[in-house]
């Protein structure tokens, strides 16, 4: 059992793994150290705040507090003092841990460009990236009537449409000829700049920025292309970077983050590290999933829950989800190699689908648009389940795949067997028997053989087979 | 005519009629029974919930009166030859006795058990506890309820301080502008009630179902989430999620009448849509579009049933869908509101009056020390001879025959041996008990493992009230007496009482005199014999139970104070609670407060956790239980009906096209379904409708049908309710 638990980051990461020791068993002192001068909240809800449709209590997280564990938010760690096991906090103080958890996360990059100093971004030029940097765009956005975002990744999308949705003349400048190009091919990325433009966003594709000049009234962009665009407002999306400076000045082992192991442990027994700054297996997540999962696991191996629990990485599911747009991506979507391919465009209704599958599994999906399968499809590929013998189920929707509403059959084309009264298990046969044996009324027939007196549901299937005896009888009858 | 609506009766009968209501589900549709020299006949009959409705189960109800199957005469165990013979009452009943006593006197009080049902009268469910306290004076007692309602219950109490399925008139059900069903299939388990729904679609309301299965219902709805079993929470929580980001929560509602929201708020932030979509395979546009139908709708109502309440983690599920109901200000807002479908006959009302191992009459605690002066008091014994709480049903039954567990049983209403999770162990657990008693109109599989078997009345051949799901209180009505040979609940419970009574040496003898300042007890004063005094506890005549139970439900949250036999017959029934005979009843609830000492709704936070058994590589498959529109509970009644045997015959085990394939199976095979308790084998019937992953199975059905040997006996902490609805499994071709 570890007695002191100290956690560097109240981030996604840091909080998960202060509740789930929270929620084990034991006795144990846990203490949370946030730089951020805020509660925990959820990252991924930060383009929802940027929309305008929520406001800040709305994206905390439930905090572990009480019962063993002390969370202090602006408290920025300085140092790590790993031969007196104690960490340093910004104020002087010392703090001991038998067990010590980096969950410092990431910082966003500012591109090396002209015009953008680190540490001294110009006014109406801002990092999208944490709580602080949302109010610093909302406080930008206000009265602003344009705004620009460098970088068409996922973040800078949601940015994107974050600050549309509140009304901005919005333009997206990206450096590759694709967006999103590491989760999607040209054909998902076209549908999506056609989607993205309807809603009055402009993309630029292809054209990287060399400089930015920003003064009171706005901010302008230069590109290698010899344009400018001017706006109000500039927001840097252009991904991010392990926030390692702890981690190297304590001499631990980094390489882009600070690597672990298996159970997270970095080089040091006594100091593991989870989420966004650690490396495991030479891969960055960045992602809340597996800061998630790693979280779990050294909750288990740390209280002695599992000891033998380790982190294996599961397939990434990329999901975009913003106003209007829909878009998973997954696995290797966009590569080539064996198997099959399955794709359907519809691009001016902004849909498309393309599935990779070998061996009846999914390897790489993208999903953009109104694809009613994207959660079976997530499923499968998630669980490494096989897929349904009929392909078009997955990439047109459950439709295909599943028991509609069956459409009224001509009564005399329904077998005599099949029932028409589920209720009162009242087959054709029945309601044909109970005619010819005189009942030639829909009520008279319904008397005799109570089909239509449970829920109701079939009585127009009734009145049709009826109607349709009575005009077989009186066309026999002619004759 | 169709068989089962009629059966004989002797010639020369004055035709006579009586309007009561079904014996099967909640719903408890009103129906007109008509005897005459045919024999007797079921009719439907307008009542405000059925409307003239009845499914096939109410129309054959009448089929089991003069069933050649019907128990007619005591049985008890041949200790030489292990056969259950006939026995004259008095044999039976000395024997029953002479168990207790010997159990009692060499194990303590607690070394008996009661076992009731939620198709029991008020007034059954009310004797049956009032006997298992101060007349087996056992802490004992609990009701197969346990596994139908309690988590949402729970749910209920925690969150409203109150309990009734329905908090308003099923009719509303017609009016909403959206109707969420999470768990619940209407179409199949009480038929009638979809009329209602269908309406609501006239109306051009939007009805969407939750359910892992395209069910009978999921086919009606406009919107059908599918989403993994076991995951219900989760979609709870997104949509909740959802309504907040988009600003559909009614803020002035929560800061007005609820506690507890920044708690649920910050809770709900952690399950953004696409979370809850690959954990439950919910697409991200369907968890919208739902949030955006109970969010703007201006009618809303949630109602959840056994899919998202049978779970170890039910109460919470049902918690989720309340906090979303709250959330977006929905319960006490006209035509809005949160409810549970409840599931048997008297699901509502046998859990008000005292089956439960944690509670009194008037749905009292029965650790509250108030609650259990009142109710000693009507009873005429000092509060501290009350015996304390008992164990919820699983853990009930599961502790029988072992060291320091009860070593006699009496049963009433319920037939375990199908209806238990992990259903194998508990018919062991029953074997192994030193006397087993089960009252019952058939022999049912628990019946056959009995040492005495008591034969009792139907429902048409007694008087008495049941509690729909609406919380509306109406009238049973007897068509006609018992047959010779069986005697109703109630004159088994007196006899039994007057018998251990006398049995009952004087200085353990309970005191006749009341405490001072308490009311007198049910019928006159009290002679001095024991058995006497039993007598006066312990009426037969449903009526006089009815009277008593109205004084010990007083001022409790189930109030029937205010509530008679002909208020009921007046009003087509009564609303509880109902506290003064001259004032109103109450059709809806929260109007103006909730029952909690500060008169808000209280958000509790709640998370997703997994299923208690998860798939792995041995059982790859989640099974899942339910329910067939042919068949009742445990089938000891719909499987002897011989047109409901013909609808639905047999278990059948419903899994994909695709699974099917994969395993060799093709439709109609026989194939096996194991899991770590056990397995039963039936015929695969193939249905795309169904999710690959997941196999399901009705849990009518015993022997090597029963799906309940291989369900999980994991429990929820709070309700005790088994995890019926999730458990993992392997199919095999048998």
């Amino acid at each position: 059992m570890t007695a002191r638990v100290v956690i560097v980051g109240n981030g996604m990461a840091g909080a998960r793994l202060a509740g789930e020791l929270h929620a084990r068993e034991g006795d144990r002192k846990v203490t949370v150290l946030g730089a951020e001068p805020h509660r925990a909240y959820n990252r991924i809800m930060l383009s929802t705040l940027l929309a305008g449709r929520i406001d800040e209590p709305d994206v905390e997280l439930t905090e572990a507090a009480g019962h063993g564990v002390d969370l202090r938010s602006g408290v920025p760690v300085t140092a790590i003092d790993r031969s007196a096991r104690e960490v340093r906090t910004d104020d002087g103080e010392r703090i001991g841990y038998d067990h010590l958890v980096l969950a410092t996360g990431a910082r966003a990059v500012v591109p090396p460009l002209p015009g953008l100093d680190p540490a001294a971004l110009p006014e109406r030029v801002v990092p999208f990236r944490t709580l602080d940097d949302c109010r610093r765009i909302l406080a930008t956005a206000e009265g602003a009537r344009s705004a620009l975002v460098l970088g068409g990744g996922l973040l800078g999308l949601e940015a994107a449409r974050g600050l549309a949705a509140r009304g901005l003349a919005t333009t997206v400048v990206h450096p590759s000829e694709h967006l999103m190009e590491r989760q999607l091919d040209p054909a998902a990325s076209a549908v999506l700049a056609g989607t993205l433009t309807g809603f009055g966003i402009t993309v630029e594709l292809g054209v990287s920025a060399t400089g930015v000049a920003a003064d009171a009234n706005g901010v302008r962009l230069d590109l290698a292309d010899g344009r400018s665009i001017r706006a109000d407002l500039l927001v840097l999306s252009c991904g991010v970077r392990p926030d390692t400076a702890l981690a190297q000045a304590a001499g631990l082992t980094v390489r882009r983050g600070v690597v672990v192991d298996d159970r997270l442990r970095t080089n040091d027994r006594s100091i593991s590290a989870i989420g966004d700054c650690a490396e495991h297996d030479g891969v960055l997540t960045g992602l809340v999933a597996p800061a998630w999962a790693q979280a779990k696991v050294l909750a288990d191996v740390l209280t002695g829950t599992d000891p033998l629990a380790r982190y294996r990485p599961r397939p990434v599911v990329t999901r975009l989800k913003a106003a209007g747009i829909d878009l998973a991506s997954m696995g290797d979507a966009a590569g080539g190699g064996p198997g099959e391919e399955l794709t359907f465009a519809d691009p001016a209704r902004g849909t498309y689908a393309r599935l990779r599958i070998r061996d009846e599994r999914l390897i790489g999906a993208i999903l953009l648009g109104d694809n009613p399968a994207v959660g079976t499809v997530i499923q499968l590929f998630d669980r490494g389940q096989p897929v349904p013998s009929d392909r078009r189920a997955l990439l047109l929707g459950r439709a295909l795949g599943a028991v509609g509403a069956t459409p009224a059959a001509s009564p005399a084309l329904m077998p005599d067997a099949a029932t028409v009264c589920q209720c009162n298990t009242v087959s054709k046969g029945a309601l044909v028997r109970n005619w010819r044996s005189g009942a030639r009324t829909v009520d008279a027939v319904v008397a005799a053989t109570r089909a239509g007196t449970g829920c109701g549901g079939c009585r127009d299937a009734v009145s049709g087979i009826v109607d349709w005896l009575s005009q077989a009888e009186s066309v026999e009858v002619t004759r | 005519m169709t068989d089962g609506a009629r059966s004989a009766t002797p010639p020369g009968l004055t035709p006579r009629e009586v309007a009561t209501h079904c014996p099967y589900c909640a719903l408890q549709c009103g129906m007109t029974l008509r005897e005459d020299d045919a024999g007797v006949t079921v009719l439907p009959r307008q009542f405000p919930t059925n409307r003239g409705g009845l499914c096939q189960k109410g129309w054959t109800a009448a089929e089991l009166l003069d069933h050649p199957e019907r128990l007619t005469t005591p049985l008890v165990r041949d200790p030489a030859t292990g056969a259950l013979l006939p026995a004259s009452w008095d044999t039976a009943l000395e024997r029953v006795v002479a168990g207790i006593r010997a159990v009692q006197d060499d194990a303590g009080r607690d070394a008996v058990a009661v076992f009731g049902g939620g198709g029991l009268t008020n007034e059954k469910a009310y004797a049956l506890g009032k006997f298992a306290r101060i007349g087996l004076r056992t802490r004992h007692i609990d009701y197969n309820g346990r596994f139908c309602m309690s988590s949402a219950a729970a749910a209920g109490m925690r969150a409203f301080g109150i309990d009734r399925g329905l908090p308003f008139p099923l009719a509303d059900l017609g009016r909403a502008d959206t109707l969420l069903l999470v768990g619940a299939n209407p179409a199949e388990t009480m038929p009638p009630l979809v009329r209602w729904l269908t309406e609501q679609r006239r109306n051009g309301g939007q009805l969407i179902v939750v359910d892992p299965r395209v069910t009978a219902t999921a086919r009606q709805a406009d919107l059908h989430l599918q989403p993994l079993p076991g995951t219900d929470l989760a979609v709870a929580n997104a949509l909740l999620h959802i309504a907040l980001t988009e600003g559909w929560v009614d803020r002035a509602y929560v800061a007005d009448r609820t506690s507890g929201f920044d708690a649920v708020r910050r809770g709900v932030a952690a399950w953004w849509p696409a979370r809850a979509e690959q954990l439950s395979g919910v697409p991200v546009a369907d968890l919208e579009a739902t949030a955006r139908a109970l969010g703007t709708g201006g009618r809303v109502i949630i109602l959840t049933a056994r899919g998202a309440e049978q779970h170890a983690k039910g109460v919470d599920t049902v918690t989720g869908y309340v906090n979303l109901a709250l959330a977006l200000g929905l319960p006490g807002r006209d035509g809005s509101g949160y409810g549970c479908l409840t599931g048997q006959g008297n699901g509502q009302g046998g859990r008000e009056h005292g089956q439960k191992a944690d509670q009194l009459p008037g749905y009292r605690r029965i650790d509250d020390p108030a609650a259990r002066e009142h109710v000693a008091g009507v009873w005429g014994v000092p509060a501290d001879e009350l015996p304390g709480p008992g164990v919820p049903a699983y853990q009930l039954l599961d502790s029988l025959g072992t060291p320091g567990g009860p070593r006699a049983l009496l049963v009433f209403g319920s037939n375990p041996v199908v209806s238990a999770p992990r259903a194998a162990r508990i018919e062991g657990r029953l074997r192994d008990l030193d006397l087993l008693v089960v009252a019952d109109l058939l022999l049912s599989e628990t019946a056959a493992l009995a040492d005495v078997v008591l034969p009792t009345a139907q429902w048409a051949e007694e008087d008495g009230t049941m509690t729909n799901l609406e919380g509306r209180v109406l009238r049973r009505r007897a068509l006609r007496p018992p047959p010779p040979g069986v005697r109703t609940d109630l004159a088994i419970i007196a006899d039994l009482a007057a018998r251990l009574a006398t049995a009952e040496t004087p200085a353990t003898q309970p005191p006749a005199a009341r405490p001072p300042g308490t009311e007198p007890t049910s019928t006159g004063p009290a002679g001095t014999r024991p058995e006497a005094v039993a007598a006066a506890r312990f009426p037969a005549a449903p009526a006089a139970v009815f009277a008593e139970l109205r004084r010990a439900s007083a001022g409790g949250a189930a109030d029937y104070a205010g509530i008679s036999w002909d208020r009921i017959d007046a009003n087509d029934g009564v609303y509880w609670p109902c506290p003064t005979e001259d004032g109103p009843d109450t059709p809806r609830l929260f109007a103006d407060r909730f029952a909690t000492p500060d008169g808000r709704a209280r958000f509790h936070a709640v998370d997703h956790r997994p299923a208690a058994e998860e798939v792995c590589a041995t059982y790859p498959l989640h099974f899942t239980t339910g329910r067939v529109l042919a068949q009742y509970q445990s089938g000891t009644q719909t499987r002897r009906v011989a047109a409901l045997r013909r609808a639905a015959p047999e278990a059948f085990v419903e899994l994909h096209p695709d699974l099917a394939t994969r395993l060799g199976i093709d439709d109609g095979d026989p194939v096996r379904v194991t899991s770590r308790r056990g397995e039963f084998s039936a015929p695969a019937r193939l249905s795309a409708g169904i999710r690959p992953d997941t196999v399901f199975a009705p849990f009518h059905y015993a022997g090597a049908g029963r799906a309940n040997s291989v369900t999980n006996d994991a429990v929820d902490p709070i309700s005790g309710m088994p995890e019926f609805k999730i458990c993992a499994v392997r199919v095999e071709k048998a």
